[in-house]
Protein backbone atom coordinates (compact mmCIF):
# COMPACT_ATOMS: atom_id res chain seq x y z
CA UNK A 1 0.00 0.00 0.00
CA UNK A 2 1.38 3.37 -0.95
CA UNK A 3 0.99 6.85 0.45
CA UNK A 4 -2.21 8.74 -0.34
CA UNK A 5 -0.95 12.12 -1.46
CA UNK A 6 -3.05 15.08 -0.36
CA UNK A 7 -4.24 17.79 -2.74
CA UNK A 8 -3.51 20.96 -0.79
CA UNK A 9 -1.93 24.41 -0.93
CA UNK A 10 0.71 26.31 1.04
CA UNK A 11 -0.43 29.75 -0.10
CA UNK A 12 -3.59 31.74 -0.86
CA UNK A 13 -6.36 29.50 0.56
CA UNK A 14 -3.91 27.43 2.69
CA UNK A 15 -5.66 24.07 2.53
CA UNK A 16 -2.65 22.19 4.00
CA UNK A 17 -3.64 19.77 6.80
CA UNK A 18 -2.08 16.77 8.52
CA UNK A 19 -3.99 13.50 8.67
CA UNK A 20 -4.37 11.96 12.17
CA UNK A 21 -1.53 9.52 11.40
CA UNK A 22 0.70 12.40 10.35
CA UNK A 23 -0.09 14.34 13.52
CA UNK A 24 1.18 11.43 15.61
CA UNK A 25 4.36 11.10 13.54
CA UNK A 26 5.12 14.81 13.72
CA UNK A 27 8.78 15.34 14.78
CA UNK A 28 8.05 17.31 17.94
CA UNK A 29 11.39 18.98 18.75
CA UNK A 30 11.30 19.40 22.54
CA UNK A 31 12.44 16.56 24.77
CA UNK A 32 11.98 18.64 27.93
CA UNK A 33 9.89 21.62 29.06
CA UNK A 34 12.50 24.22 28.05
CA UNK A 35 14.60 25.11 25.02
CA UNK A 36 18.10 26.45 24.54
CA UNK A 37 20.57 26.02 21.68
CA UNK A 38 22.75 22.96 21.81
CA UNK A 39 24.80 21.02 19.29
CA UNK A 40 22.02 18.45 19.26
CA UNK A 41 23.53 16.28 16.55
CA UNK A 42 23.08 12.49 16.51
CA UNK A 43 23.67 9.70 14.00
CA UNK A 44 21.01 9.69 11.28
CA UNK A 45 19.91 6.08 11.58
CA UNK A 46 16.58 4.47 10.77
CA UNK A 47 13.99 4.92 13.53
CA UNK A 48 10.75 3.25 14.46
CA UNK A 49 8.08 2.22 11.96
CA UNK A 50 5.55 4.93 11.26
CA UNK A 51 7.89 7.72 12.40
CA UNK A 52 9.48 10.33 10.12
CA UNK A 53 12.70 8.36 10.63
CA UNK A 54 11.36 5.11 9.21
CA UNK A 55 13.35 6.06 6.10
CA UNK A 56 16.43 8.28 6.04
CA UNK A 57 14.85 10.40 3.29
CA UNK A 58 11.23 10.79 4.32
CA UNK A 59 8.44 11.04 1.76
CA UNK A 60 5.01 11.82 3.18
CA UNK A 61 1.43 12.67 2.24
CA UNK A 62 2.44 16.26 1.38
CA UNK A 63 4.98 15.24 -1.28
CA UNK A 64 3.07 16.10 -4.44
CA UNK A 65 1.67 19.37 -3.11
CA UNK A 66 5.11 20.46 -1.86
CA UNK A 67 6.68 19.80 -5.25
CA UNK A 68 3.94 21.84 -6.91
CA UNK A 69 4.59 24.72 -4.49
CA UNK A 70 8.34 24.52 -5.23
CA UNK A 71 7.66 24.78 -8.97
CA UNK A 72 5.59 27.93 -8.35
CA UNK A 73 8.39 29.50 -6.27
CA UNK A 74 11.02 28.72 -8.92
CA UNK A 75 8.89 30.12 -11.71
CA UNK A 76 8.65 33.42 -9.80
CA UNK A 77 12.27 33.49 -8.62
CA UNK A 78 14.80 31.17 -10.30
CA UNK A 79 17.56 32.43 -7.95
CA UNK A 80 16.21 30.11 -5.24
CA UNK A 81 18.17 27.36 -6.97
CA UNK A 82 21.83 28.11 -7.62
CA UNK A 83 25.00 26.10 -8.04
CA UNK A 84 28.47 27.61 -8.38
CA UNK A 85 30.40 26.19 -11.36
CA UNK A 86 32.60 23.80 -9.35
CA UNK A 87 29.55 22.09 -7.75
CA UNK A 88 28.15 20.07 -10.66
CA UNK A 89 29.80 16.83 -9.53
CA UNK A 90 28.30 17.25 -6.08
CA UNK A 91 24.94 17.68 -7.82
CA UNK A 92 25.34 14.23 -9.39
CA UNK A 93 26.26 12.84 -5.97
CA UNK A 94 23.04 14.25 -4.59
CA UNK A 95 20.97 12.92 -7.47
CA UNK A 96 22.31 9.45 -6.79
CA UNK A 97 21.66 9.70 -3.05
CA UNK A 98 18.07 10.90 -3.39
CA UNK A 99 17.14 8.45 -6.14
CA UNK A 100 18.60 5.54 -4.18
CA UNK A 101 16.97 6.51 -0.90
CA UNK A 102 13.55 7.28 -2.35
CA UNK A 103 13.53 4.08 -4.40
CA UNK A 104 14.66 2.08 -1.35
CA UNK A 105 12.07 3.50 1.02
CA UNK A 106 9.12 3.75 -1.37
CA UNK A 107 9.46 1.13 -4.14
CA UNK A 108 5.77 1.47 -5.00
CA UNK A 109 6.32 5.14 -5.90
CA UNK A 110 9.93 5.33 -7.18
CA UNK A 111 12.07 2.98 -9.26
CA UNK A 112 15.72 3.38 -10.21
CA UNK A 113 17.31 0.99 -12.71
CA UNK A 114 20.98 1.23 -13.66
CA UNK A 115 22.83 -0.22 -16.58
CA UNK A 116 26.33 1.19 -16.26
CA UNK A 117 25.97 4.96 -16.74
CA UNK A 118 22.57 4.51 -18.36
CA UNK A 119 19.98 5.19 -15.64
CA UNK A 120 16.19 5.05 -15.73
CA UNK A 121 14.24 6.92 -13.09
CA UNK A 122 10.52 6.44 -12.59
CA UNK A 123 8.69 8.82 -10.25
CA UNK A 124 5.05 7.71 -10.30
CA UNK A 125 3.50 10.41 -8.03
CA UNK A 126 4.84 13.14 -10.36
CA UNK A 127 4.40 11.14 -13.58
CA UNK A 128 8.10 11.15 -14.52
CA UNK A 129 9.90 8.39 -16.46
CA UNK A 130 13.32 9.59 -17.64
CA UNK A 131 16.33 7.74 -19.01
CA UNK A 132 19.63 9.60 -18.85
CA UNK A 133 23.40 9.19 -18.74
CA UNK A 134 24.81 9.59 -15.25
CA UNK A 135 27.40 12.39 -15.33
CA UNK A 136 26.17 13.91 -18.61
CA UNK A 137 24.19 17.05 -17.81
CA UNK A 138 22.94 17.37 -21.40
CA UNK A 139 20.78 14.25 -20.88
CA UNK A 140 18.63 15.87 -18.16
CA UNK A 141 16.14 18.75 -18.48
CA UNK A 142 17.86 20.61 -15.59
CA UNK A 143 21.23 20.41 -13.86
CA UNK A 144 21.44 17.28 -11.66
CA UNK A 145 20.82 19.09 -8.36
CA UNK A 146 17.85 21.02 -9.67
CA UNK A 147 16.42 17.96 -11.43
CA UNK A 148 16.32 15.77 -8.35
CA UNK A 149 15.45 18.47 -5.81
CA UNK A 150 12.39 19.39 -7.85
CA UNK A 151 11.36 15.84 -6.90
CA UNK A 152 12.42 15.73 -3.25
CA UNK A 153 10.79 17.30 -0.20
CA UNK A 154 12.85 19.79 1.78
CA UNK A 155 15.50 22.35 1.00
CA UNK A 156 18.99 21.19 0.07
CA UNK A 157 22.29 22.95 0.62
CA UNK A 158 25.45 21.47 -0.82
CA UNK A 159 28.57 22.46 1.05
CA UNK A 160 32.05 22.33 -0.41
CA UNK A 161 34.76 21.38 2.07
CA UNK A 162 38.09 23.19 1.81
CA UNK A 163 40.50 25.14 4.02
CA UNK A 164 39.04 23.42 7.09
CA UNK A 165 35.70 25.08 6.48
CA UNK A 166 32.38 24.40 4.74
CA UNK A 167 31.24 26.68 1.94
CA UNK A 168 27.61 27.13 0.90
CA UNK A 169 28.26 26.75 -2.80
CA UNK A 170 25.00 25.26 -4.12
CA UNK A 171 21.43 24.88 -3.02
CA UNK A 172 17.72 24.51 -3.70
CA UNK A 173 16.03 26.68 -1.13
CA UNK A 174 12.30 27.37 -1.47
CA UNK A 175 10.92 26.43 1.96
CA UNK A 176 13.34 28.32 4.14
CA UNK A 177 12.91 29.91 7.52
CA UNK A 178 13.85 33.42 6.48
CA UNK A 179 17.33 33.15 5.01
CA UNK A 180 18.44 33.91 1.47
CA UNK A 181 20.48 31.44 -0.58
CA UNK A 182 21.06 34.15 -3.17
CA UNK A 183 22.72 36.33 -0.54
CA UNK A 184 24.54 33.61 1.37
CA UNK A 185 25.84 31.50 -1.52
CA UNK A 186 29.64 31.38 -1.47
CA UNK A 187 29.86 32.08 2.28
CA UNK A 188 31.64 29.84 4.77
CA UNK A 189 30.00 28.14 7.76
CA UNK A 190 30.60 31.01 10.19
CA UNK A 191 29.63 33.72 7.73
CA UNK A 192 26.24 32.32 6.75
CA UNK A 193 25.41 31.71 10.43
CA UNK A 194 26.61 35.20 11.39
CA UNK A 195 23.15 36.65 12.11
CA UNK A 196 22.20 33.90 14.62
CA UNK A 197 22.22 35.39 18.14
CA UNK A 198 23.80 33.82 21.26
CA UNK A 199 25.13 30.67 19.56
CA UNK A 200 28.52 32.06 18.45
CA UNK A 201 29.38 33.08 22.01
CA UNK A 202 28.52 29.60 23.22
CA UNK A 203 31.04 28.13 20.79
CA UNK A 204 28.28 26.17 19.08
CA UNK A 205 29.39 26.80 15.52
CA UNK A 206 33.04 25.96 16.18
CA UNK A 207 32.02 22.57 17.60
CA UNK A 208 29.40 21.97 14.94
CA UNK A 209 31.90 22.68 12.16
CA UNK A 210 34.42 20.29 13.69
CA UNK A 211 31.76 17.59 13.76
CA UNK A 212 30.50 18.24 10.24
CA UNK A 213 33.91 18.33 8.55
CA UNK A 214 34.52 14.85 10.00
CA UNK A 215 31.33 13.26 8.71
CA UNK A 216 32.12 10.03 6.90
CA UNK A 217 30.53 8.43 3.88
CA UNK A 218 27.65 6.16 4.84
CA UNK A 219 27.39 7.67 8.34
CA UNK A 220 24.99 10.61 8.06
CA UNK A 221 24.00 12.72 11.08
CA UNK A 222 20.93 14.77 11.95
CA UNK A 223 19.52 17.45 14.21
CA UNK A 224 16.18 19.16 14.70
CA UNK A 225 15.60 22.90 14.56
CA UNK A 226 12.34 24.79 14.91
CA UNK A 227 10.54 28.05 14.49
CA UNK A 228 6.92 29.11 14.05
CA UNK A 229 5.04 30.24 10.97
CA UNK A 230 1.70 31.95 10.57
CA UNK A 231 -0.42 29.98 8.10
CA UNK A 232 1.04 26.81 6.58
CA UNK A 233 3.32 28.76 4.27
CA UNK A 234 6.39 26.95 2.98
CA UNK A 235 7.93 29.94 1.25
CA UNK A 236 8.84 32.15 4.19
CA UNK A 237 11.84 33.60 2.39
CA UNK A 238 13.33 37.00 3.16
CA UNK A 239 12.73 37.78 -0.52
CA UNK A 240 9.00 37.65 0.14
CA UNK A 241 9.02 38.84 3.77
CA UNK A 242 7.13 42.00 2.82
CA UNK A 243 4.36 39.72 1.50
CA UNK A 244 4.11 37.19 4.36
CA UNK A 245 5.25 39.42 7.25
CA UNK A 246 1.78 41.01 7.62
CA UNK A 247 0.39 37.54 8.48
CA UNK A 248 2.07 37.85 11.87
CA UNK A 249 -0.16 40.79 12.72
CA UNK A 250 -3.32 38.77 11.99
CA UNK A 251 -3.09 36.42 15.00
CA UNK A 252 -5.96 36.88 17.47
CA UNK A 253 -6.96 34.82 20.53
CA UNK A 254 -9.75 33.31 18.38
CA UNK A 255 -7.59 32.12 15.46
CA UNK A 256 -4.39 30.94 17.21
CA UNK A 257 -5.31 27.28 16.80
CA UNK A 258 -5.80 27.60 13.07
CA UNK A 259 -3.16 30.16 12.10
CA UNK A 260 -0.12 29.47 14.28
CA UNK A 261 2.04 26.59 13.09
CA UNK A 262 5.04 24.93 14.66
CA UNK A 263 7.66 24.57 11.94
CA UNK A 264 10.24 21.87 12.52
CA UNK A 265 13.30 21.28 10.40
CA UNK A 266 14.80 17.84 10.27
CA UNK A 267 18.31 18.65 9.16
CA UNK A 268 20.57 15.85 8.06
CA UNK A 269 24.18 15.84 6.93
CA UNK A 270 25.64 13.43 4.40
CA UNK A 271 29.14 13.07 2.99
CA UNK A 272 29.04 12.88 -0.80
CA UNK A 273 31.28 10.20 -2.32
CA UNK A 274 32.73 11.77 -5.49
CA UNK A 275 32.93 15.46 -4.63
CA UNK A 276 33.72 15.03 -0.91
CA UNK A 277 31.09 17.71 -0.34
CA UNK A 278 28.39 17.57 2.32
CA UNK A 279 24.73 17.74 1.50
CA UNK A 280 22.51 19.25 4.09
CA UNK A 281 18.82 18.52 3.50
CA UNK A 282 16.53 20.75 5.56
CA UNK A 283 13.20 19.00 5.67
CA UNK A 284 10.35 21.20 6.89
CA UNK A 285 7.35 19.84 8.82
CA UNK A 286 4.38 22.05 9.64
CA UNK A 287 1.60 21.51 12.18
CA UNK A 288 -1.10 23.92 13.27
CA UNK A 289 -1.80 24.43 16.97
CA UNK A 290 -5.25 22.80 16.72
CA UNK A 291 -3.58 19.63 15.41
CA UNK A 292 -0.63 19.72 17.80
CA UNK A 293 -2.72 20.04 20.95
CA UNK A 294 -4.61 16.85 20.14
CA UNK A 295 -1.59 15.36 21.96
CA UNK A 296 -1.97 16.72 25.54
CA UNK A 297 1.69 16.22 26.43
CA UNK A 298 2.81 18.37 23.49
CA UNK A 299 0.31 21.11 24.41
CA UNK A 300 1.61 21.34 27.99
CA UNK A 301 5.24 21.25 26.94
CA UNK A 302 4.95 23.76 24.10
CA UNK A 303 3.22 26.17 26.47
CA UNK A 304 6.16 26.03 28.87
CA UNK A 305 8.78 26.31 26.13
CA UNK A 306 7.23 29.34 24.43
CA UNK A 307 6.41 31.06 27.72
CA UNK A 308 10.01 30.74 29.00
CA UNK A 309 11.89 31.35 25.73
CA UNK A 310 14.58 34.08 26.08
CA UNK A 311 13.43 37.29 24.38
CA UNK A 312 16.42 37.32 22.03
CA UNK A 313 15.48 33.91 20.69
CA UNK A 314 11.81 34.79 20.42
CA UNK A 315 12.77 37.87 18.48
CA UNK A 316 15.15 36.01 16.15
CA UNK A 317 12.46 33.44 15.47
CA UNK A 318 9.97 36.23 14.74
CA UNK A 319 7.50 35.27 17.49
CA UNK A 320 7.48 38.55 19.39
CA UNK A 321 4.32 40.04 17.94
CA UNK A 322 2.03 37.09 18.59
CA UNK A 323 3.76 35.36 21.51
CA UNK A 324 1.40 36.77 24.19
CA UNK A 325 -1.70 35.55 22.33
CA UNK A 326 -0.10 32.15 21.74
CA UNK A 327 1.03 31.69 25.36
CA UNK A 328 -2.40 32.72 26.64
CA UNK A 329 -4.10 30.22 24.31
CA UNK A 330 -1.72 27.38 25.22
CA UNK A 331 -1.92 28.13 28.96
CA UNK A 332 -5.54 26.94 28.96
CA UNK A 333 -4.32 23.52 27.90
CA UNK A 334 -1.62 23.29 30.59
CA UNK A 335 -2.91 21.94 33.88
CA UNK A 336 0.60 22.06 35.35
CA UNK A 337 1.02 18.29 35.49
CA UNK A 338 4.35 16.67 34.67
CA UNK A 339 5.30 15.71 31.11
CA UNK A 340 6.90 12.37 30.33
CA UNK A 341 10.52 12.35 29.14
CA UNK A 342 11.31 12.21 25.43
CA UNK A 343 9.85 13.76 22.28
CA UNK A 344 6.92 11.49 21.48
CA UNK A 345 3.27 11.86 22.42
CA UNK A 346 1.94 9.81 25.36
CA UNK B 1 36.93 52.51 12.02
CA UNK B 2 33.90 50.27 11.76
CA UNK B 3 32.50 49.02 15.06
CA UNK B 4 32.81 45.34 16.10
CA UNK B 5 29.96 43.35 14.68
CA UNK B 6 28.87 39.95 13.40
CA UNK B 7 31.21 37.51 11.68
CA UNK B 8 30.07 38.11 8.11
CA UNK B 9 30.80 41.82 8.40
CA UNK B 10 34.17 42.49 6.74
CA UNK B 11 37.13 43.39 8.91
CA UNK B 12 39.78 45.66 7.46
CA UNK B 13 43.42 45.91 8.39
CA UNK B 14 46.30 48.23 7.70
CA UNK B 15 48.14 48.09 4.38
CA UNK B 16 51.62 46.63 4.62
CA UNK B 17 54.16 45.97 1.85
CA UNK B 18 54.07 42.33 0.77
CA UNK B 19 56.94 40.41 -0.77
CA UNK B 20 56.67 40.20 -4.54
CA UNK B 21 57.45 42.01 -7.75
CA UNK B 22 53.99 43.15 -8.86
CA UNK B 23 51.69 45.25 -6.72
CA UNK B 24 48.28 46.58 -7.70
CA UNK B 25 46.72 49.31 -5.55
CA UNK B 26 43.11 50.35 -5.92
CA UNK B 27 41.97 53.28 -3.81
CA UNK B 28 39.39 56.00 -3.63
CA UNK B 29 39.38 59.39 -1.88
CA UNK B 30 41.09 59.15 1.52
CA UNK B 31 42.30 55.66 0.69
CA UNK B 32 45.21 57.49 -0.95
CA UNK B 33 46.44 58.35 2.55
CA UNK B 34 46.60 54.66 3.48
CA UNK B 35 48.93 54.06 0.52
CA UNK B 36 51.04 57.09 1.40
CA UNK B 37 51.32 55.94 5.03
CA UNK B 38 52.34 52.45 3.94
CA UNK B 39 54.99 53.81 1.59
CA UNK B 40 57.07 54.82 4.61
CA UNK B 41 57.72 51.19 5.48
CA UNK B 42 58.11 49.94 1.89
CA UNK B 43 61.57 48.81 0.74
CA UNK B 44 63.45 50.92 -1.81
CA UNK B 45 62.22 50.38 -5.35
CA UNK B 46 58.90 48.92 -4.13
CA UNK B 47 56.78 51.20 -6.32
CA UNK B 48 58.87 50.39 -9.44
CA UNK B 49 56.67 47.32 -9.75
CA UNK B 50 53.44 48.98 -8.64
CA UNK B 51 50.33 50.21 -10.38
CA UNK B 52 48.09 52.61 -8.53
CA UNK B 53 44.54 53.07 -9.69
CA UNK B 54 42.81 55.96 -7.98
CA UNK B 55 39.27 57.29 -7.94
CA UNK B 56 39.50 60.77 -6.41
CA UNK B 57 36.66 62.06 -4.25
CA UNK B 58 34.57 65.03 -5.29
CA UNK B 59 37.19 67.38 -3.81
CA UNK B 60 39.89 65.97 -6.13
CA UNK B 61 42.45 65.78 -3.33
CA UNK B 62 45.42 63.42 -2.80
CA UNK B 63 46.40 62.96 -6.45
CA UNK B 64 49.75 64.64 -5.97
CA UNK B 65 50.49 62.53 -2.88
CA UNK B 66 50.17 59.36 -4.95
CA UNK B 67 52.12 60.69 -7.94
CA UNK B 68 55.01 61.49 -5.60
CA UNK B 69 55.38 57.75 -4.92
CA UNK B 70 56.39 57.35 -8.58
CA UNK B 71 54.57 54.10 -9.25
CA UNK B 72 55.33 52.33 -12.52
CA UNK B 73 51.79 53.21 -13.56
CA UNK B 74 49.32 55.70 -12.18
CA UNK B 75 45.78 55.71 -13.46
CA UNK B 76 42.94 58.00 -12.44
CA UNK B 77 39.35 56.86 -12.95
CA UNK B 78 36.23 59.00 -12.57
CA UNK B 79 34.15 56.18 -10.98
CA UNK B 80 34.32 52.51 -10.13
CA UNK B 81 32.02 51.63 -13.03
CA UNK B 82 34.38 53.33 -15.49
CA UNK B 83 37.29 51.42 -14.00
CA UNK B 84 35.71 47.97 -14.29
CA UNK B 85 36.74 46.93 -17.83
CA UNK B 86 40.37 47.96 -17.20
CA UNK B 87 40.45 46.20 -13.84
CA UNK B 88 39.00 42.99 -15.26
CA UNK B 89 41.60 42.93 -18.00
CA UNK B 90 44.47 43.70 -15.61
CA UNK B 91 43.43 40.82 -13.35
CA UNK B 92 42.81 38.44 -16.24
CA UNK B 93 46.34 39.08 -17.55
CA UNK B 94 48.00 39.11 -14.14
CA UNK B 95 50.69 36.56 -13.33
CA UNK B 96 50.90 34.40 -10.25
CA UNK B 97 52.24 36.48 -7.40
CA UNK B 98 50.44 39.74 -8.09
CA UNK B 99 49.71 41.46 -4.77
CA UNK B 100 46.46 43.34 -4.41
CA UNK B 101 45.91 46.28 -2.02
CA UNK B 102 42.53 47.98 -1.58
CA UNK B 103 42.06 51.19 0.39
CA UNK B 104 39.28 53.68 0.90
CA UNK B 105 35.53 53.42 1.34
CA UNK B 106 33.77 50.12 2.06
CA UNK B 107 31.98 50.35 -1.27
CA UNK B 108 35.28 50.60 -3.16
CA UNK B 109 36.96 47.81 -1.20
CA UNK B 110 33.94 45.54 -1.59
CA UNK B 111 33.47 46.06 -5.32
CA UNK B 112 37.18 45.71 -6.10
CA UNK B 113 37.28 42.52 -4.03
CA UNK B 114 34.25 41.21 -5.91
CA UNK B 115 36.10 41.60 -9.22
CA UNK B 116 39.22 40.00 -7.72
CA UNK B 117 37.18 37.01 -6.48
CA UNK B 118 35.72 36.56 -9.94
CA UNK B 119 39.30 36.49 -11.25
CA UNK B 120 40.10 33.67 -8.83
CA UNK B 121 42.05 35.59 -6.18
CA UNK B 122 41.53 34.34 -2.62
CA UNK B 123 39.99 37.04 -0.46
CA UNK B 124 42.33 36.31 2.45
CA UNK B 125 45.35 37.19 0.29
CA UNK B 126 44.10 40.75 -0.33
CA UNK B 127 45.35 43.64 1.81
CA UNK B 128 42.64 46.11 2.79
CA UNK B 129 42.44 49.32 4.75
CA UNK B 130 39.31 51.29 5.38
CA UNK B 131 39.55 55.08 5.19
CA UNK B 132 36.87 57.68 4.88
CA UNK B 133 33.12 57.29 4.75
CA UNK B 134 31.25 54.40 6.40
CA UNK B 135 28.47 54.74 3.84
CA UNK B 136 27.22 51.30 2.83
CA UNK B 137 26.45 49.55 -0.39
CA UNK B 138 23.17 47.76 0.27
CA UNK B 139 21.28 45.07 -1.61
CA UNK B 140 17.52 44.99 -1.13
CA UNK B 141 16.70 41.33 -0.46
CA UNK B 142 13.24 41.86 -1.95
CA UNK B 143 13.86 43.48 -5.36
CA UNK B 144 17.66 42.72 -5.45
CA UNK B 145 18.41 46.33 -6.37
CA UNK B 146 21.65 47.87 -5.07
CA UNK B 147 21.51 51.22 -3.33
CA UNK B 148 24.87 53.00 -3.10
CA UNK B 149 26.13 55.26 -0.32
CA UNK B 150 23.53 54.40 2.30
CA UNK B 151 24.11 56.53 5.39
CA UNK B 152 20.86 56.07 7.32
CA UNK B 153 19.23 53.38 9.43
CA UNK B 154 16.66 52.43 8.23
CA UNK B 155 17.15 53.30 4.56
CA UNK B 156 14.80 53.51 1.62
CA UNK B 157 15.46 51.15 -1.28
CA UNK B 158 16.24 53.35 -4.30
CA UNK B 159 14.47 50.83 -6.53
CA UNK B 160 11.33 49.40 -4.90
CA UNK B 161 10.91 52.05 -2.21
CA UNK B 162 10.56 49.67 0.75
CA UNK B 163 11.91 50.90 4.07
CA UNK B 164 14.85 48.59 4.86
CA UNK B 165 16.78 47.61 7.95
CA UNK B 166 20.45 47.75 6.90
CA UNK B 167 21.91 44.60 8.42
CA UNK B 168 25.55 43.91 9.22
CA UNK B 169 25.19 40.68 7.21
CA UNK B 170 27.49 41.11 4.22
CA UNK B 171 28.05 39.18 0.98
CA UNK B 172 31.48 39.41 -0.66
CA UNK B 173 29.99 37.91 -3.82
CA UNK B 174 27.42 40.71 -4.09
CA UNK B 175 29.71 43.27 -2.41
CA UNK B 176 26.84 44.59 -0.33
CA UNK B 177 25.14 44.58 3.03
CA UNK B 178 21.68 43.08 3.20
CA UNK B 179 18.63 45.30 3.45
CA UNK B 180 15.41 43.71 4.79
CA UNK B 181 12.01 45.39 5.07
CA UNK B 182 11.88 46.85 8.59
CA UNK B 183 8.12 47.22 8.85
CA UNK B 184 6.91 44.26 6.81
CA UNK B 185 4.57 43.09 9.57
CA UNK B 186 2.85 46.46 9.86
CA UNK B 187 3.61 49.10 7.23
CA UNK B 188 2.13 51.84 9.42
CA UNK B 189 5.04 51.47 11.85
CA UNK B 190 7.65 53.91 10.59
CA UNK B 191 10.76 54.01 12.77
CA UNK B 192 12.76 57.26 12.75
CA UNK B 193 15.56 57.41 10.17
CA UNK B 194 18.93 58.18 11.70
CA UNK B 195 22.20 59.08 10.02
CA UNK B 196 24.52 56.33 11.33
CA UNK B 197 26.90 55.35 8.51
CA UNK B 198 29.03 58.43 7.98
Amino acid sequence: MGITFRKETFRDDFTFRNSPEHIRRFPFPFHEDAYMYAVNIEPHVVGSRGSVLENLIDVDEHYVAEMQDRALVLAEDPLRCQSLPHMTLAGWDLLELLMEQQALGYPEHFTLTRDGDRWRWINRPLGIDDTFTFGDTSTLPYGPMEYITRQSQGDFCILDQRDGNLWMDAGMVTTQADWSLDFDIGMNFFEWHAPVPLAHEKGIFVRALKFLTNIQQGKPARRLNWTMTINPRLDTSPENYHKWGPDRATVTPENVGDKVHLRVELQSFWRLPRSNGIVFPIRCYLIKMDELVTQPKWARRLHRVIRDLPDELANYKGLTRYRPALVEWLSKLDDGSATSPGFGPD
Amino acid sequence: MAAKSIISRPVYGTLGPQPGKHHLFIADAEGALAIRDMAGSAPAGFFDGAEIVFIPGSDGKHIAALEMLKPAQFHQAPSFASLLPRLRQTLANAHMGLRLYLAGTEGLIGQAMQVALEAGIDHTSIQTEHRGSLARRMQCVHCKGITENVTTQPATCAHCGLLLLVRDHYSRRIAAFQGVCINAEDRSEIPPMEEVFR
